[in-house]
């Protein structure tokens, strides 16, 4: 069974504010700012826009956007759950809209003050059970324990990994040493400018011991990308389309926000491989063909524990994959480009598939020769895009 | 000895589904469900049997005996309710559940996969109880 999807739609457009640790703005102006960036790298105008997607974590709602932008008639509007896993979901929303006829030009959007508003990583008790469809029902089992982030949650997750096959919190710096490489070189990023050594990483600060260090977590950010998705024979008179060849989004419901506490062996990440069978099958492209791949690292473990679950590596392959250099400049398959979200910036996801579609235009700041296929994966959702 | 902390640890958050479990928490009791019908234990307690759909359900007690499955001792950030480093683990109980608790009387060194364990309880805010976990056979 192939992808409705298929390459039957395309990212016609993306758009970003600054990313910052204070916007010093509301997250619906930084909504509506991404957003018109997006339409004006698309050539289209909000008149046209007839669908709106995001997270259902995100604060910004659908009428202060549509009344912001001056958008006209909605045909199509949804949210995808459970916050940065479902980031790649907003294309398999949109996509499935823009091929079934219900929407032509659709904005997928995310707006966050994760560092001057509500941080993720702050430690705070919460007093109910569940918000906004994000697995946060999970917390009243973590709440009494004080595991309260979700560092807290994935580290869990993270140790059994590393029992299992050997890693160390070293293995997971020297991905985070080539992250913060990309990063120094990318003007959007928290870290332009700061590469750091292994014996850097080694030195900052236990956040969760023995999986995370300080240099292991992603930065809370505030900012906002979007993305214009439209069918892909609309895309041929953009500038600069790039095809979606397949979204998928398995296995968003086996997990809760950032852990699976209660799956049979935490060693594996299910949820990704799940995802990944259903994103290349029916697709006609393998894992050989990746040229490039964006992959969810709000925490290092997750990196090198996706390739695996994702099949790029085989299981406890990972820490060498990354030792050989294979997610670097002239590895086999660069890797996060941008820096990542631990290096970059955290704009819960999105800001993956901006680079990947960067890199299949052929204006990254750390760009990839000759970058034709590339993957996003938010682990339990993911895509793949390619040039037209 | 350094000072406790100021505030004490938040009570548990209940729940139409998961009462049944805090509420034999804060009567010295651990405690998993189990179907009325097929007799599947399961923990975080539901609504639903996943393999029978049954409604029916049954509470009952667990030895409070099992291993460490995976764990995390976590530094930063803190909250005021807890005293730091605090160590979270996962228990694979002997009756084939798993539960996050934290393991106590134990220096932080200590904790490794696979430990044997054994149940204990601490106090919450609210004067009652949840289940913790502490190293088997290290005393009252
Ligand atoms: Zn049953």
């Amino acid at each position: 069974m192939s992808s409705v999807i298929s390459r039957s739609t395309a990212i016609v457009g993306v758009g970003q504010t600054e990313f910052s640790k204070a916007a010093g703005r509301s997250e619906t102006q930084l909504a509506s700012e991404a957003i018109l960036a997006a339409l004006v790298d698309a050539g289209l105008s909000a008149g046209q826009v007839d669908g709106l997607v995001s997270y259902t974590i995100d604060p910004v709602e659908e009428t202060e956007l549509v009344r912001a932008l001056g958008i006209g008639e909605i045909a199509f509007s949804s949210r995808v759950p459970y916050g940065g896993g479902g980031s790649q979901g907003v294309l398999l929303h949109a996509g499935s809209a823009v091929a079934s006829g219900a929407a032509e030009v659709i904005v997928a959007y995310r707006a966050v003050k994760a560092r001057s508003g509500a941080r993720f990583g702050r430690a705070e008790v919460g007093t109910r059970p569940t918000s906004q469809h994000s697995g946060s029902t999970a917390m009243q089992w973590c709440t009494p324990y004080g595991v309260l982030t979700p560092g807290a949650w994935m580290s869990l997750n993270a140790t059994r990994y590393m029992h299992t096959y050997g890693v160390t919190n070293e293995d997971f710096g020297r991905a985070v040493v080539q992250l913060r490489a990309y990063s120094a070189n990318n003007p959007n990023s928290h870290f332009y400018g700061e590469p750091i050594t292994l014996e850097d990483h080694q030195t900052s600060r236990w956040i969760a011991e023995p999986s995370l260090r300080l240099f292991d977590c992603c930065q809370e950010t505030d900012g906002a990308v979007a993305l214009v998705i439209t069918r892909s024979d609309r895309a041929a008179d953009t500038p600069s389309p790039v095809v979606v060849a397949a979204a998928a989004g398995a296995g968003l419901f086996e997990e809760e926000i950032a852990s699976n506490h209660y799956a049979p062996d935490l060693a594996v990440m299910d949820g990704s491989a799940a995802m990944a069978r259903r994103l290349f099958r029916g697709s006609g492209i393998t894992r050989a063909d990746l040229d490039v791949a964006m992959i969810y690292d709000a925490f290092s473990p997750l990196l090198l524990m996706q390739l695996e679950g994702l099949g790029l590596c085989g299981p406890g392959e990972a820490k060498d994959f990354v030792a050989d250099g294979q997610l670097g400049p002239k590895g086999s398959l660069p890797c996060n480009t941008n820096g990542g979200l631990i290096g970059e910036g955290y704009i819960h996801g999105m800001n993956l598939t901006l680079e990947a579609v960067r890199q299949l235009r052929g204006v990254s700041v750390n760009q990839v020769d000759d970058a034709r296929t590339a993957l996003v994966s938010a682990s339990r959702t993911g895509v793949i895009l390619q040039c037209p | 000895m350094t000072a406790g902390p100021s505030v004490q640890r938040p009570a548990p958050i209940l729940t139409e589904d998961n009462h049944t479990f805090w509420e034999a928490a804060r009567e010295g009791r651990l405690v998993a469900q189990r179907c009325g019908d097929c007799g599947q234990l399961r923990h975080p307690p539901r609504p639903m049997c996943p393999a029978c759909h049954s409604l029916q359900r049954e509470v009952v007690d667990l030895s409070g005996t099992g291993v460490v499955y995976s764990y995390s001792i976590l530094h930063h950030p803190q909250h005021p309710a807890f005293s730091y480093p605090v160590i979270a683990v996962l228990v694979d109980l002997d009756e084939g559940v798993r539960m996050l608790s934290n393991l106590v009387d134990i220096n932080a060194g200590d904790v490794h996969i696979g430990m044997a364990v054994e149940l204990a309880f601490a106090a919450t805010g609210d004067d009652g109880a949840v289940p913790v976990f502490k190293p088997r056979g290290s005393g009252p």
